[in-house]
């Protein structure tokens, strides 16, 4: 029983080749870098919304990917694990877009 | 028991992967039609406010964005906590499982601090459109926050017991897997509710 667990333990730790801690405390650097950026845009009040949203937008989205892939694992695991993710997101994105539409939110601005 | 392990782990399932990391990535991906219609309602209702505070007037940046830090750092400690688990080293998963927790409670407690001040400011549930779908949208963020620190301190004491072992490690794993969506999703509020300029009385 001992042998077939230290088996089992070996090949988890193939199956899953996730960084290091130093890694991991860089990624989360990155992240703090990024936060910092984006509210820093809060005093920037001299800049137009037609920048400052589309700007917000990108690092948002680099964040959340970037949480996903590398402290999710998302980079390491199997793909299946991100369809399963990418779809839900997907559909809400479609979903929730139509509603926004159909709410004129984009023409109210 | 390894058997059981070994089928945790995806070795000996249909698919190859793990049951309950699928069941939990399934799970995740339905929470993002909750929490997308919780910020499209937001986003459609910000503008009416009525007679009571607007959001451009309420709102307070720097605090706020001091306890999206404190979330964000939370997923470093979340996956420091699953690292060192599967090295075997369990002092270390247990310091940095009470430090997920920790900084999870001081995140909750802004939140507390910022909803008594919008109350004292006039900004009830029921004050206007925006305040509701306002509080709705965090509100239930912070009831998944909550849930997410139960989970961690089940952990903590499953350790204390002994039963948190190097081959339970996936546990571990799949409750990092919520928390860290947690985070995702607080990254999407942040931005999309505190950042982006809005509508002021």
């Amino acid at each position: 029983m001992s042998t077939d667990t230290a088996e089992h333990v070996d090949t988890h730790d193939e199956a899953h080749d996730h960084p290091s801690d130093r890694k991991y405390v860089q990624v989360a650097i990155i992240l703090a870098i990024v936060t910092a950026l984006e509210v820093a845009t809060y005093w920037m009040e001299s800049v137009p919304g037609e920048i400052l949203i589309p700007v917000l937008m990108m690092m948002m989205i680099y964040k959340f990917f970037y949480v996903a892939a590398w402290f999710m694992h998302l980079k390491f695991d199997s793909p299946m694990f991100t369809k399963f993710f990418v779809a839900g997101l997907i559909l809400a994105t479609i979903v929730y877009g139509i509603t926004l539409t159909v709410f004129e939110f984009w023409h109210k601005g | 028991m390894a058997d059981v392990a070994a089928v945790s782990h995806g070795h000996g399932t249909g698919t190859g992967l793990s049951n309950n990391k699928l069941l939990m990535w399934t799970f995740l991906g339905s929470e993002c039609l909750l929490f997308g219609g919780l910020i499209s309602t937001y986003l459609i209702y910000r503008s009416r406010f009525g007679d009571g505070p607007a959001p451009g007037d309420i709102f307070d940046i720097p605090f706020t964005s001091v306890s999206s830090f404190v979330l964000l750092m939370s997923s470093l400690t979340m996956v420091l906590a699953l690292s060192a688990l599967q090295r075997g080293d369990i002092r270390n998963n247990r310091i940095w499982l009470l430090t997920t927790a920790l900084l999870g409670s001081l995140f909750i407690g802004g939140q507390v601090y910022e909803f008594t001040t919008f109350l004292r400011e006039g900004l009830g549930y029921t004050t206007s459109p925006f305040s509701s779908a306002f509080f709705t949208l965090t509100g239930f963020h912070g009831v998944h926050v909550s849930l997410g620190i139960v989970m961690l301190m089940s952990l903590l004491i499953s350790s204390l017991r002994g039963t948190l072992t190097r081959e339970r490690s996936e546990t571990v794993e799949i409750v990092g897997l919520y928390w860290h969506f947690v985070d995702v999703v607080w990254i999407f509020i942040f931005t999309v509710i505190y950042l982006v300029p809005s509508p002021t009385s």
